[in-house]
């Protein structure tokens, strides 16, 4: 396609990461609402981390004469399901287990999508190769994926986890290639393969490094969207099993009592919900901080 | 232009090639022997061989790739395991909903987007702006089918406003139709309209510093017509470019919603197709999506190369 590179230039072309770090932080802490984001981001993690001594109750354990607990009741603050089981503790687990698949699937697009990306933006001749690869991936629409790959190996975390970072890898070699390709036309490049540094070299040394900023920006991007994708999966019960609390699962088990018992089904949307911002927030702001043209705007 | 063109679908034909050849080994890599799975409780070696014949399964795999394909272009797909249907009739009666529910969604999100795209652009800096991107943010990182549920579960269920569920066919009664999915649209069409905000905003924005724009403000031009004629055009190319970039995340947006509202679409086949491991139906859902994916990117960059056109020009050097 010949579109995207010219539209999601939403990430800004990268500038050296080493000479901008301490002006990046400085803008991320002068801004409230990146800080409000990260706040909520370090509490969901030590939730999602410590959850085995946070949590009040064992998510999976069933106390059918507390099931449809209101909000408030004693013990149970967020309420209970139809099961009885504690949805703050569910959460809390869920919330794990979200992050456990974003953080999965954005280290696969990573470790496929930045070498890839390295390789078509710095070799001509493979580009092209590579760009068909990627036209082929993004043909299938990731939920199409993921029900294949569910269809093939099975409905799993770590299938949702590699579905979803498959999805994402074509945005990131994307984004690195057109990075790479950039970076490449620089003089500080040029003068290094004069001097006679190899490929390899160029490449570890001069221009991974220099489109650090563009990869966490895309990567910082990518695990929302993962969240959701997550979230999505395993509404559609193809991705984390049951009794495994899981944030989708936990919506699609409270479909069918949520007349009944509307806490369990707004609880946890709240939570993917605030996750999913403050990532999105945290991004925002850094993409605004790396960008030199966000000072104009 | 005709070079662009003509790369364009050399370009789209390669890949449709390959995803065929994706679908037909994925099917392949499938636990369990189809022939199995298509005998179902008779067992019989004697059958089991006839099924096989039947089928193809006893020919090489490259026999059967041909097979697959030359098939499929004719549009036969093959029979549903699970109720015998020929599934190009089951894709044939599910898809016009999920059709009708996209564009209903495009359109929605298309007005909501440019609108607040505008006001945020044009009331830079005040509340407006502020609103505007408050909601954008919010649009893209709730769930969609949480959303769904909340909005069955107040709007529908608590205060009667929409049907829940179900779907009655346009053209049995139209009104009728319209109702059962303006709901379901509306909540496809949030993320989409998002995106399409902070679109329109940002590129509103570049066009408001242009030099063309300074022009039509200093020859007097009231402030309405500037936007409207000068600036706005820009909106058109931002709709239709994102239209294309989120197609995949519209098609699965659709398989979710239509599972939350009931709506006998492409992604309830889908859903229902893998959880029945009826093979025949998940490759045929899986080429047919793949196609149209492939198809409509190619309309949609032909589109835009005619709409803009520096991008025919750098699509020739």
């Amino acid at each position: 396609m010949a579109v995207p590179e010219t539209v999601s230039g939403a990430v800004p072309a990268g500038v050296p990461v080493r000479s901008n770090r301490r002006r990046v932080v400085r803008r991320i802490l002068h801004n409230p609402l990146a800080l409000t984001g990260l706040a909520v981001l370090t509490i969901a993690v030590i939730l999602a981390v410590f959850a085995n001594w946070l949590a009040p109750h064992d998510p999976t354990q069933t106390h059918l004469s507390n099931a449809f607990s209101p909000p408030g009741t004693a013990g149970y603050w967020l309420g209970t399901d139809d099961l009885g089981r504690d949805v703050l503790s569910r959460i809390m687990f869920g919330l794990r287990a979200s992050l456990h698949v974003a953080v999965l699937a954005v280290a696969f697009s990573l470790v496929i999508g930045v070498p890839l990306g390295l390789i078509a933006g710095y070799f001509g001749p493979v580009d092209a190769l590579i760009s068909r690869f990627t036209d082929l991936v993004l043909a299938f629409p990731f939920l199409i994926l993921a029900v294949g790959l569910a269809a093939i190996r099975g409905a799993s975390l770590g299938n949702a986890a590699i579905a979803i970072g498959i999805a994402q890898i074509p945005g990131m070699i994307r984004i690195v290639r057109s990075e790479t390709l950039r970076l490449k036309s620089l003089d500080f490049v040029a003068a290094a393969i004069v001097e006679g540094a190899g490929d390899a070299w160029v490449l570890a040394r001069h221009i991974l490094p220099n489109a650090g900023s563009v990869i966490i920006v895309q990567a910082t991007v990518g695990i929302p969207a993962a969240i959701l994708g997550e979230a999505v999966l395993s509404f559609l019960g193809l991705g984390i099993q049951p009794p495994a609390p899981s944030l989708g699962t936990m919506l699609s088990d409270a479909q069918q009592f949520a007349s009944r018992a509307p806490w369990a089904a707004v609880m946890p949307g709240v939570a993917i919900m605030l996750l999913t911002l403050a990532f999105n927030i945290v991004g925002d702001s850094l993409r605004d901080a790396l960008d030199p043209k966000a000072s104009r705007r | 232009m005709r070079r662009y063109l003509f790369n364009r679908l050399w370009q789209s034909l390669v890949t449709l090639v390959l995803a065929t050849i994706v679908v037909f080994a994925g099917v392949r890599a499938l636990p369990g022997d189809p022939a199995l799975a298509l005998a179902g409780e008779d067992r019989d070696p004697e059958s089991l061989r006839a099924i096989r014949q039947q089928y193809g399964l006893d020919q090489s795999w490259l026999v059967q790739f041909w097979q697959f394909v030359s098939h499929a272009a004719r549009g036969d797909l093959g029979q549903s395991i699970r109720t015998g249907a020929p599934v190009r009739s089951m894709i044939a009666s599910a898809l016009p909903v999920t059709i009708e529910l996209s564009v209903l969604a495009i359109f929605i999100a298309s007005l909501v987007g440019i609108g607040t795209g505008v006001l945020a652009a044009v009331r830079r800096g005040g509340p407006a702006e502020w609103a505007a991107n408050g909601l954008a943010l919010l649009g893209l990182s709730v769930p969609h089918f949480w959303l769904g549920l909340m909005a069955i579960l107040y709007l529908s269920v608590a205060l009667g406003l929409f049907p829940a569920s179900g779907f009655v066919p346009f053209f049995s009664n139209p009104v009728d139709n319209l109702h059962h999915l303006i709901l379901p649209a509306l909540i496809l069409g949030t993320g989409l309209a998002a995106v399409i905000m902070r679109q329109t905003r940002s590129s509103m924005l570049d066009a408001l510093s242009a030099d063309y724009i300074r022009t039509a403000e200093a020859k007097g031009l009231p402030p309405k017509a500037v936007v409207g004629k000068h600036a706005l055009r820009n909106s058109l190319i931002v709709v239709v470019t994102i239209v294309g970039l989120q197609l995949g995340a519209l098609i699965s947006g659709a398989v979710v919603t239509e599972r939350i509202f009931a709506l006998p679409g492409f992604g309830k086949l889908t859903v229902d197709a893998v959880f029945q491991r009826d093979y025949p139906v998940i490759q045929a859902v899986v080429l047919v999506t793949a196609t149209a994916y492939i198809v409509i990117n190619l309309l949609v960059d032909l589109l835009y190369s005619v709409i803009d056109p520096r991008i025919r020009v750098r699509g020739e050097a």
